[in-house]
């Protein structure tokens, strides 16, 4: 399914006062395209998620899946959150079912297809384990394979691995873009990871701070299964990150300090810097 | 955990021992009374007479009928409108704040009311276990339902749970285990109000039990009640809330195993 938003805006009532989240958002994302959208904090990439999913909606514009405007949640639509949103008085199989039943599949159908989505995802050892039970890298594969059971058309991952360890990260990411390439869903996924961005995705798109809008699309040309270390890439990374600092520093001024100013203090070094030049 | 176990256990019973010796050991200095302070064996003959000739048992019968009977409504009624104020705004904002301003009435200031409406009734004690047990039970299972983290709810919603179904398969699991925490306080205040109700008026179960003893002028009476009476409170706690509370912490992941 295509997913298109048309000038969409959207703000909120924030202490008695009006925040605009996102300015005149627009972009189209492709039958089975995998995008990931990339900005600082509190940029409205969770408020994205929501207004795709329908959970939300914008106060103008359009937000069209399928050609159809959004006009609240569908079973062709699910969201990944980033993290304890399964339900702690479940199981594993019981939270991957539970899509299934609240629509009505047969007990033995729901049963089948639950398991066979927790063994896409390896858990089949954890099948009645409870959340609490599990690590943090396993919630999310739970959560994952409560998505994919429902086979919906347009997965939506918000941040998905944020909280993830670096190790147990990589190991999803690499499932996660084994797992799109067999079941080539409609994917949009938000991180604030470049390196995660350009790995998975087709497009990544960057949203400028608060209000968010859509700054500048980077196409990501490198043919699959992606590596990690993959120089074309890191290339890429850096091309990213150095438009990103701009933005990040806007935040970080409007959180911290008015002259805040990032190159200076250091916490992100130029990419293309001259190694050892400053000795 | 065996041996901590077994710790734990031979120091209650040196506990205990050591109560009972300092009991026993008053009483033989003889400084008040027999009648007003009787030794531990005297008691533990008035236990086994009670149980005996089965004054205890029907009174025990008899008021756990009265209770069984006020709390199930309490516990009917008290869920049901806690899961409504709980939904409900406009609810929440009328009957929720009265609730919580009658909560602070103690239970046993209903009874010249229930008795005047009622009479010396079944159903005046009723009330007032009722009184006593389902505000705290309406106002634990308000809270819970206004604490479900809201990714939950957004949760289910997007794998399309709505209406009746995000009610049942969400809302109450979610809140159930504040619900169960409100039952074990509404537990605990209609057994206080009927012990209460009971001495005051009512004729039959434990609470006039005790009163008889009083006006018998027969303490070891009045302490082999007590006993019971704390061995029933302790039973349930412990027992029946206890094992539910342990169960449901465990599989909602609110304590390590």
């Amino acid at each position: 399914m295509r997913v298109v938003l048309k000038r969409v805006h959207k703000s909120f009532q924030q202490k008695g006062q009006r925040v605009q989240v996102l300015r005149d958002v627009n972009f189209t994302i492709e039958e089975g395209e995998f995008i990931c959208v990339i900005g600082p904090s509190g940029c409205g990439k969770s408020t994205l998620i929501s207004l795709i999913a329908g959970l939300e909606f914008p106060d103008s514009g359009e937000v069209f899946v399928d050609s159809k405007i959004v006009e609240g949640t569908s079973r062709d639509i699910l969201v990944v959150f980033q993290e304890a949103a399964l339900f702690p008085w479940l199981s594993v199989l019981g939270n991957v079912e539970f899509g299934l039943k609240i629509a009505g599949v047969p007990e033995r159908e729901r049963r089948d297809r639950a398991l066979e989505a927790i063994k896409m995802v390896h858990l089949a050892r954890f099948v009645n384990a409870h959340p609490h039970e599990l690590s943090g890298g396993m919630r999310q594969r739970a959560a994952l394979a409560r998505a994919l059971v429902m086979d919906p058309k347009v997965l939506l991952m918000d941040e998905p691995f944020a909280a993830l360890d670096a190790q147990t990260r990589q190991m999803l990411q690499v499932e996660l873009q084994e797992i799109w390439q067999k079941t080539k869903k409609t994917v949009l996924f938000v991180t604030h990871n470049v390196r995660e961005a350009t790995f998975l995705a087709d497009r990544v798109l960057e949203i400028s701070a608060r209000p968010g809008m859509i700054k500048k699309e980077h196409p990501i040309h490198v043919p699959r299964p992606r590596r990690e270390q993959d120089p074309q890439l890191l290339a890429l990374q850096a091309r990213i990150m150095s438009s990103l600092k701009d933005e990040i520093e806007k935040v970080a001024r409007q959180e911290l300090d008015t002259d805040y100013e990032l190159s200076k203090s250091g916490v992100l070094v130029p990419v293309d810097r001259n190694v050892g030049s400053n000795i | 955990m065996g041996k901590y176990f077994l710790l734990k256990i031979t120091r209650q019973i040196v506990f205990y021992t050591l109560l009972i010796a300092v009991w026993e050991f008053f009483f033989r200095l003889r400084l008040w009374p027999q009648y007003l302070f009787p030794s531990p064996g005297q008691v533990l003959e008035t236990l086994a007479d009670g149980f005996e000739n089965k004054t205890f048992l029907v009174a025990i019968g008899v008021s756990l009928r009265r209770l069984v009977i006020g709390y199930a409504i309490s516990m009917f009624f008290g869920t049901l409108l806690g899961l409504a104020i709980g939904k409900v705004r406009a609810l929440d904002e009328t009957v929720g704040g009265f609730f919580v301003g009658l909560q602070t009435l103690p239970s046993i200031c209903w009874l010249p009311l229930a008795i005047l409406w009622f009479g010396l009734s079944e159903s005046a004690i009723t009330f007032v276990v009722v009184m006593g047990s389902l505000l705290s039970i309406t106002i634990a299972t308000d809270g819970g339902v206004k604490n479900i983290q809201p990714i939950y709810l957004k949760a289910g919603e997007n794998m399309g749970a709505r209406g009746a179904g995000l009610f049942w398969h969400i809302v109450l699991p979610a809140a159930f285990p504040s619900i169960l925490a409100g039952l074990k306080q509404g537990w605990s205040f209609a057994w206080r109000s009927l012990m209460a109700g009971e001495i005051l008026f009512v004729s039959m179960g434990l609470g006039h039990l005790l009163n008889m003893g009083r006006e018998l002028n027969d303490m070891s009476q009045v302490i082999a009640v007590m006993i019971v009476i704390v061995a029933i409170g302790v039973t349930m706690d412990g027992v029946v809330f206890g094992v539910a509370e342990r169960k449901v912490r465990r599989l909602w992941g609110l304590q390590k195993a």
